[in-house]
């Protein structure tokens, strides 16, 4: 279900370069920087265009030198620059661990409020792509650990615009997680500027018996379990949380209240994750609406492999989603 | 470019003058009134650093604090050399650029006593002196971590000239570190990056020859040589003697004014010791008494005293004045700081996040910063 619909429908990776491009014309303090962003366009063609309307000034490109570059964005950005940092893959933002995770997210609190981080950390996230175990990282469950950081995951096109100018808008930082299967996907995007809020979730699909609740691109294997569940009678309403941090939990709340039954569906791997967070708080919210325990989805716990058909069992597939709700609604 | 040639096993020979580099126009020695007020900030840093030590000993600092004594010369001398809104960033080992920079000793102080009235509200502690009036972008604890926050800064100054401005601040940022952070490969990202994009930073390493109990031999190849490291970035180097706040200050100053004019990076490594452990609980069982007592005899405060004796007629009363104002002071900065009450709980949640969302209680300025503003 697509909940924008409208005339001009364009690509994910054009809806994020709209973004960026808006936002930089407003503000000369953003700048874009990031390995092949400038000269070669992007390595996934999202900044295409944009080193001739903006200048080597103000896209940047780095060498492969993710500790290096994100401290210097890091840097830039106490001083008052709104940097937008691409990872070519969030898989490599772990040799930035330290800069990312220890100046971004705690420079304004270790200053006692001196200096604060707006940026932007953006970049592919996820497997899904054959790239095996080191290239393959999801690593909002990893990261949204830890607080002073906002994690926004885009579903579509029209998020990824209003989402990445909000993200860029902010005063704090920002990871925002994109995923490389979704680059190619179109959808409608509205020509003026809209910005999309932090901590709302969005419907994707109304149903009555059970609440899936996911972010980013296990959406699609959702919906397409939904419409596999329509067929047995089972309607699922499906939320999009759009922002790990802030969580919109209360919209969730609502539905399972509706439904009695919940099931997260959550692409990292299950311990000490994203979706063991949500289960928590959606028991602790809802333990006298509930029907059975939150269910969840993940990736299988083991390592991403790289042969084809391994990939696809080792995701939160439809097949498995579709196993999770038969169990959670059984006896319901 | 000429290179000095180091040896670290030996004593730092006291009289040889550092030798440097690309055509740079040596400072002349600042005047009298100029040479005092360093005496009086050595002595200041000196004297907190006692008290620091004497009130971590009484519980009253808790975590890691790390003491700055004998390396005064250094801060002093190279803060003096930069404008006073040129960014400055520091390492871990940081009251003393603190105070060389113009921050108050209370707030430095009330800081490392966990008190509300510490420049960071007591959420930073020894390790992180921020000053946003004083463009100090804080001390920072992983080691090297600031050095590509550093090279941020550099490139913020410089993108606001080229994009912002319209015109040419001439910034240079000051990135401090010790010898261990040589060992971190985020500097040679930093440097890397400064290099490829001109950016006018001074990397200071502060060779006070100990990344805690491990000696530069030790832990650092080329040591005698360091040098070496900033050439494989094309990186103009300079060695100066960091027990001499003179050669200090006119070192740097000669060189921040060819940054600013080239906007490009330099590595000075500054020679120095530090006479007191890495961290209050160090008990130097891996160098020995008579390195330590060789060391001191070099002292930067005697030799700035005995340089104004010799050349403008300082008395020994003037200075014995001089240390007892700055004692005050300090005694002072101490009751202030034990004064200052403990933050209200609802600080747990307040510099998270600028905003207001769940728990979080948005942000706001330090005492410190409003106090200023109020003057």
């Amino acid at each position: 279900m697509s909940i924008a619909s409208g005339e001009r429908v364009i690509e994910f990776r054009e809806a994020l370069r709209e973004a960026m491009s808006e936002e930089m014309r407003k503000d000369n303090r953003v700048y874009l920087i990031g390995e092949e962003v400038a000269q070669y366009n992007g390595a996934y063609k999202v900044s295409k265009g944009m080193l001739d309307e903006f200048g080597p000034r103000r896209v940047i490109d780095t060498p492969i030198s993710e500790s290096g570059f994100s401290g210097m964005s890091i840097g830039s950005a106490m001083r008052g620059l709104r940097p937008i940092v691409e990872f070519m893959s969030w898989s490599f933002s772990l040799v930035a661990a330290d800069p990312i995770l220890n100046n971004a997210a705690k420079m304004l609190y270790m200053s006692g409020g001196q200096f604060g981080c707006p940026i932007v950390f953006r970049g592919n996230d996820g497997a899904g792509g054959q790239l095996a175990s080191t290239h393959s990282w999801c690593v909002e469950s990893l990261y949204s650990n830890v607080p002073g950081l906002k994690m926004a995951i885009p579903y579509d096109a029209y998020d990824a615009k209003g989402l990445l100018k909000t993200a860029i808008q902010d005063d704090n930082p920002v990871f925002f997680l994109e995923s490389e299967r979704l680059l190619s996907t179109s959808g409608h995007v509205p020509e003026e500027e809209y910005t999309i809020p932090f901590g709302q979730a969005l419907i994707r699909r109304q149903g009555a018996d059970c609440t899936i609740i996911s972010f980013g691109r296990p959406l699609h294997f959702c919906l397409e379990a939904a419409e596999e569940l329509a067929k047995e009678g089972i309607d699922c309403e499906i939320i999009d949380g759009r922002t790990i941090r802030p969580l919109d939990i209360d919209t969730m709340v609502e539905s399972v209240r509706k439904t009695n039954v919940c099931v997260v569906v959550d692409q990292s791997w299950s311990f000490a994750s994203v979706g063991s967070e949500i289960a928590s708080q959606i028991h602790v919210r809802c333990f006298d609406d509930l029907d059975n325990f939150v269910h969840r989805v993940h990736s299988d716990d083991v390592p991403t492999p790289y042969a084809h058909h391994l990939e696809q069992a080792y995701l939160p597939n439809p097949r498995k989603i579709c196993e999770a709700v038969r169990s959670a609604t059984y006896n319901a | 470019m000429k290179n000095t040639d180091i040896d670290t096993t030996k004593q730092p020979d006291q009289t040889k003058k550092s030798e440097s580099v690309c055509s740079l126009t040596p400072a002349s020695i600042p005047e009298k009134g100029i040479l005092l007020s360093w005496l009086r900030q050595m002595l200041l840093i000196r004297e907190f650093e006692v008290r620091t030590m004497q009130a971590y000993q009484n519980r009253l600092i808790g975590g890691f604090c790390h003491i700055y004594i004998g390396q005064e010369a250094v801060a002093v001398g190279s803060i003096a050399a930069v404008r006073p809104d040129d960014p400055v960033i520091l390492a871990y080992r940081d009251h003393g650029h603190a105070l060389a920079r113009g921050m108050d000793p209370k707030y430095c102080m009330a800081e490392m006593f966990g008190r509300i009235g510490g420049c960071a509200k007591g959420k930073g502690g020894s390790m992180h002196m921020f000053d946003a009036d004083h463009y100090l972008y804080g001390g920072h604890g992983i080691v090297s971590a600031q050095t590509p926050l550093g090279t941020g800064l550099a490139f913020a100054t410089k993108y606001e000239d080229e994009v912002i401005n319209d015109g040419k601040s001439d910034h240079v940022t000051l990135c401090f570190m010790g010898d261990g952070a040589l060992n971190q490969g985020c500097f040679y990202e930093a440097m890397n990056l400064a290099s490829l994009q001109n950016l006018p930073v001074l990397y200071v390493i502060e060779n006070n020859r100990y990344s805690m109990g491990t000696s530069i031999e030790r832990g650092t190849s080329m040591a005698n040589e360091l040098h070496v490291k900033a050439e494989a970035f094309g990186i103009e180097h300079a060695v100066v003697n960091g027990k001499n706040v003179i050669d200090v200050y006119r070192d740097f100053k000669s060189i921040t004014d060819w940054c600013r004019k080239e906007s490009r990076p330099f590595f000075i490594e500054v020679q120095t010791y530090r006479y007191k452990g890495h961290s209050m609980s160090d008990p130097r069982k891996y160098r020995t008494k008579e390195e330590e007592v060789s060391e001191e005899s070099h002292d930067c405060i005697e030799s700035l005293t005995q340089f104004l004796f010799e050349e403008h007629d300082l008395t020994r009363d003037a200075v014995k004045q001089m240390s007892r104002q700055v004692k005050a002071q300090v005694r002072q900065a101490v009751e202030w700081a034990k004064q200052s009450p403990e933050a209200p709980l609802e600080e747990l949640y307040t510099d998270v996040y600028t905003d207001f969302w769940g728990p979080y209680k948005g942000t706001s300025k330090p005492e410190m910063l409003q106090e200023e503003e109020e003057t």
